[in-house]
């Protein structure tokens, strides 16, 4: 199939970008979306243009580093999906497909389709963990967890931190991440001790990070390519009112 | 001559004793040392987060947005611990001697029984940090089984373990940087080793985003960078997984030992068109339920469910009676690819067998209607009953195959073919997992020592965290013990401006060329010369020949690659070309160690080297040993052998039958 | 933590909408109560006696304070939020996201809100601000007690078409605003349990549709002569 492709450039940070118009062809529906980009830049480096910079790196859509806004939806029109794993049958031939960078302050791009998530580690800092040094653990089987916990858990767990939950609100909050994170940590019995700090602290860097508040419209969660819950936000709700409810100073 | 270093002893000892004995860094001595970590995946990133505890003042570096995203992020299956937490006969010895056979007896056992040894403690650890393990019922771990085993000893989160364990380090690793014991640098790729006196005490690191090459000092540097899969061109590796690190530290000294140890792993979904960047891997996992069969009638084109049962050859349950569709990857792979090749490869390519799920999907049917009580379900019901098991087994990897397919494996059986997968060859180790660079540490996949020619599921996640988190911390510490007498080096010392210079003449150079050839193309080429020669099977003709072409891609590549933008820009293309550039490099060495050993064992297949029946033949008198090739100047290698003995383990022909 | 750290938090500031607004939805209640009264078709005798009584007794004049407080909260507090959280995209998509996920309501709350809020406005004056200050005409209730006759107010004001269109308008703007605010208070406040949030949403997306229909059905009752 032959497409029309409108995809934002841009320099750098500092200097302003703008969208251009690509054409590629004879593209197999069978092609990955980024596959497809990967046609394009070898044309572009051929005639002598800068290729299109983008964040890629495991192609099975598990790393997170993939982001694209593609036609108004971050990672595309599939749901439960990365860019990476959207794969051309989702066009037809003719289409033009208009492709965006993340979309937030938080987020400032870097180049082209590439942006600075790195918030997302500094949120992760400022208490996204179980304090527990190598070697300080009792044996695995020691602290029983119901089931129905462990697997709650890690349906938040698998977070992969992409950004696209930012880049589908209208507010660009990065209030499913922080949910999904807190509650991984708070259905674990280990992840008790510091389950008030946490939320606290993580909240306020989310805030300083300068990401918006939820307003619980639900684009997050249908854009999630794992589909984390909107319930883990009324959960991060919850636990933040009990710590600060609670709280002795 | 390489010493490894193996302390004396009884194997089973020998790390109790090493622990007892080695020298220690006292805390207020720790503050003032510095450790370098290149890769933030399990073993980085572990290494780190404990060496960041300990009190040691660490610097870590990826070329990642985030360190959350390095590859082992995609380790699907599982991870092994000797925890015999399902009564069925594990023990460390088990764990040890089936790593050791399932490696084809090509690995180091002092090293190996370590690996088994402070396996269960990885567990306990990571249960410790949040990762939310699979479990029972009651609350208590489950075990699944992997290739090449018959316990069940293997700890998983559904498909995605290697996220989750993942995830637990780097958030041991992003609390250290809060902390502020750990500085991290992501995207930044390191680019030189810089020596002095002989001893590893730095690196050359680009920023990728501004172009600008930093020097960073470190008493000690720790490469957990990785394998270097991506030398094919197509693997199962991230697209900017790569050798670069490793190469370097080659290039400075380091030995580079068995780099012809690749794995193929036998369940990949096959590749579709000449446009295909990267293959995915299908969980070894989907073999516990997966039967694998190709039509018994050459280029037969029905319909795999129009195929009747007794015109289907499970080939692997024919040949493998014991071990069945869970032998190891090695072998597994070959029997794919032998049955491709003589005719009876399925989908349009012909290159490709079927996995398939429907007996299973029945049996799990038959259990759940027999939970209700329903012994006359009929087969609709136990279809409907068997896929609602299997989805929660095994969902996301079904998901996954329909996206990139367009077909539903729930009906239609997988078609799946072997890929390269991981790379058991690397930096050669000592004991200590250090190279024979003193000060410069390996560890995970980036150094050759656990898993010898093959390497078992569900071992690649074990290995990397017990290096990190449990045997680099002791190690470390016994050669930074005699470092506290040594100040940081500034890193305006005439050996960093050196190796600055040769990076930036490096990276100028490669601008330079203007040529009309794109770094991708290239990194085609290489693949298909690697993988068509160098690949599943491999002869002393082909290897030869692979040699030539190399060489003439690497000249070709010198005098014609076209890298657009400039030097000072995030400029991935660039990257890429000082990725490629070593690859090629990389892979000449690889034919040359093919070449060398005049043998097959577990992922080094060499057609010349069979038994009558199509099994690995090794050469015990001849090749019982570790080749550790040093650089010595362009297309120029020695090769030096580090003879493997074993104490305690009797080397056999495997078998799996 | 101070509770200024609590209150200016992201999730604070939700909080403040959601407890401002699960009260306005209690005062609803109430409010929807009281004019129910005028179907008892006794030419406003039940109505005006219940006014009467939220007028005079101190309580409800006690709470009024807080209504209005809890109102001009909400409102302060929801436009804040909403300028906030759209600097947080200086430039925005080419591409508008669309309807995935969410619903046109709940992403159009401040503009839901400006509409009522000019509802209110004109309610007020013709309402509120007569029987507070300005004064409204009395009737005597067959207890002989003397009262504002709210009713009369009523029928005579919903005489002119336009009030009545003006009057849907603000009912349908409070119901699409009850449909996301209802279920997103209880979010809010942190209700997570899966089987309590499909109670709540059932609730709520009936109380979105039963309390501003009633709502709208007396102005059409007067207008319409079904009451006199």
């Amino acid at each position: 199939m032959n497409l029309n492709l409108k995809v934002w450039r841009q320099k750098n940070t500092a200097t302003k970008g703008g969208f251009k118009l690509y054409r590629v062809e004879n593209i197999s529906s069978e092609m990955s979306f980024l596959e497809m980009f990967d046609v394009l830049n070898e044309q572009l480096i051929h005639e002598g243009e800068d290729p299109i910079t983008f964040d890629h790196d495991c192609r099975e859509g598990i790393c997170g580093a993939c982001s694209m806004y593609i036609d108004g939806k971050p990672h595309g029109p599939w749901q439960a999906n990365t860019t990476c794993q959207l794969h051309m049958r989702a066009f037809k031939d003719g289409d033009t497909i208009v492709v965006e960078p993340w979309r937030a302050n938080a987020f400032p791009v870097i180049k082209d389709l590439m942006v600075d998530r790195t918030a997302f580690d500094r949120i992760i800092q400022a208490g996204g963990y179980i304090s527990v040094n190598t070697g300080n653990a009792v044996d695995g089987n020691a602290l029983p967890i119901p089931k129905d916990d462990a697997d709650a858990s890690f349906a938040a767990a698998m977070c992969i931190g992409c950004g696209a939950c930012v880049a589908a609100c209208k507010n660009s909050s990065a209030m499913l991440f922080l949910s999904a994170k807190v509650s991984h940590l708070a259905l674990l019995p280990q992840g008790n001790p510091e389950r008030k700090s946490r939320v606290v602290n993580m909240l306020a860097q989310m805030d300083k990070e300068g990401f918006g508040a939820c307003t619980n419209t639900g684009a997050c969660e249908a854009t999630c390519p794992k589909e984390i819950s909107l319930t883990n936000i009324a959960r991060l709700n919850q636990e933040y009112l009990v710590a600060s409810l609670t709280d002795n100073k | 001559m390489l010493d490894a270093k193996i302390p004396a002893g009884a194997l089973d000892d020998k790390w109790t004793d090493y622990k007892g004995h080695c020298k220690l860094v006292n805390p207020a001595n720790k503050r003032k040392l510095e450790v370098i970590v290149i890769g933030t995946g399990l073993a980085g990133a572990s290494a780190a987060a404990s060496l960041g505890e300990m009190g040691y003042k660490v610097k870590a570096f990826c070329f990642q947005d985030s360190p959350r995203r390095a590859h082992s992020i995609a380790a699907q299956g599982g991870i092994n611990a000797a925890k015999n937490y399902q009564n069925d006969g594990d023990s460390v010895f088990r764990l040890f001697y089936d790593t050791i056979k399932g490696g084809d007896y090509r690995s180091r056992e002092s090293n190996v029984h370590r690996l088994a040894e402070v396996s269960a403690n990885i567990i306990d650890q990571c249960v410790a940090q949040g990762v939310p393990f699979a479990r029972e019922y009651g609350g208590l771990l489950s075990n699944r089984s992997f290739g090449g085993t018959q316990v069940q000893r293997t700890f998983y989160a559904a498909g995605q373990t290697g996220q989750q364990l993942l995830i637990g380090a780097y958030q041991a690793l992003e609390r250290q940087v809060a902390l502020g014991n750990v500085k991290m640098y992501s995207r930044h790729e390191m680019l030189e080793i810089v020596k002095i006196d002989g001893k590893a005490v730095g690196i050359i690191a680009r920023d990728l985003i501004t172009g600008k090459l930093e020097r960073h000092f470190g008493h000690a540097t720790l490469l957990c960078s990785g394998g270097y899969g991506n030398v094919f061109y197509l693997s199962t590796n991230a697209m900017g997984s790569n050798v670069t690190a490793a190469w370097k530290a080659h290039k400075k000294g380091a030995a580079f030992a068995n780099p012809c140890y690749t794995q193929i792993h036998p369940t990949c979904i096959p590749v579709s068109g000449d446009h295909q960047s990267k293959l995915t891997l299908m969980s070894e996992s989907l073999r516990n339920d997966g039967r694998i069969w190709v039509p018994k009638q050459k280029g037969d084109s029905r319909k795999p469910n129009e195929i009747p049962e007794e015109e289907r050859d499970y080939y692997l349950e024919r040949r493998y009676p014991a071990f069945g569709n869970l032998v190891p990857r090695d072998v597994a792979s070959r029997a794919a690819k032998e049955r491709c090749d003589e005719g009876y490869g399925v989908g349009s390519s012909k290159q490709a067998v079927y996995l398939d799920f429907s007996e299973a999907i029945i049996r799990y049917g038959k259990i759940e209607a027999g939970k209700e009580g329903n012994d006359h379900a009929s087969q609709e019901d136990l279809i409907k009953l068997g896929k609602d098991v299997v989805k929660e087994k095994y969902g996301n990897l079904f998901d996954m195959y329909a996206k990139i397919t367009g077909e539903d494996p729930y009906e239609v059986p997988m078609r799946i073919y072997p890929a390269v997968h991981y790379t058991m060859g690397g930096l050669w180790v000592d004991y200590e997992l250090q190279t024979n660079v003193p000060g410069l540490y390996a560890l995970g996949e980036a150094n050759f020592s656990d898993h010898g020619a093959n390497r078992l599921g569900a071992s690649a996640l074990m290995q990397g965290l017990a290096d990190g988190y449990f045997v680099l911390p002791y190690t470390v510490g016994n050669y930074l013990a005699d470092e506290i007498y040594n100040k940081a080096v500034a890193t305006s010392h005439a050996a960093f401006e050196e190796a600055e210079k040769e990076v930036s003449d490096r990276i100028n150079r490669l601008m330079n060329i203007k040529g009309k050839q794109t770094v991708e193309s290239f990194h085609k080429r290489l693949g298909k010369i690697m993988w068509n020669k160098c690949g599943m099977a491999r002869n002393a003709q082909g290897l030869q020949e692979a040699i030539t072409e190399i060489q003439a891609l690497k000249k070709e590549f010198w005098s014609d690659v076209k890298i657009p933008g400039s030097i000072d820009e995030m400029n991935p293309e660039l990257d890429k070309a000082n990725r490629v550039a070593d690859f090629i490099e990389l892979g000449e060495l690889m034919c040359k160690d093919a070449l060398n050993r005049n043998e097959s064992c577990g992922g080094h297949f060499r057609e010349e080297y069979q038994t009558p029946d199509g099994e690995a033949l090794r050469d015990d008198a001849n090749y019982m040993y570790v080749a550790a090739w040093e650089y010595a100047g362009e297309s120029n290698w020695n090769l030096i052998k580090e003879p493997l003995v074993y104490d305690v383990i009797k080397p056999t022909q495997r078998n799996y039958k | 933590m101070t509770w200024k750290q609590v209150f200016t938090s992201s999730i604070g500031k939700k909080l403040v909408m959601a407890i401002t607004g699960i009260s306005l939805i209690l005062f609803l209640v109430v409010h929807v109560g009281l004019n129910a009264c005028i179907w008892a078709n006794d030419g406003g005798e039940m109505f005006n006696r219940a006014a009467n009584f939220m007028g005079s007794n101190v309580v409800p004049r006690i709470l009024e304070v807080g209504l209005f407080g809890g109102i001009f909260l909400h409102i302060i507090q929801g436009y804040m939020l909403t300028v906030q959280n759209r600097s947080k995209r200086s430039i925005g998509y080419a591409v508008d996201y669309g309807n995935r996920g969410s619903k046109w309501y709940s992403r159009s709350m401040a503009i839901l809100g400006t509409l009522l809020l000019l509802f209110f406005i004109m309610h007020w004056k013709q309402f509120w601000i007569p029987s507070r200050f300005t004064g409204v005409d009395e009737v005597q209730l067959s207890n002989g007690k003397s009262v504002h006759n709210l009713y009369a107010l009523m029928r005579d004001t919903f005489q002119n078409l336009w009030v009545v269109i003006l009057y849907v308008i603000g009912c349908i703007s409070l119901g699409y605003h009850l449909a996301h605010g209802f279920q997103s208070a209880f979010r809010t406040i942190g209700v997570h349990n899966n089987r309590y949030n499909k109670m709540i949403s059932a609730v709520g997306y009936g109380f979105a549709v039963i309390v501003p229909l009633a709502f709208a059905m007396m102005p059409v009752s007067f207008y319409l002569g079904w009451v006199n």
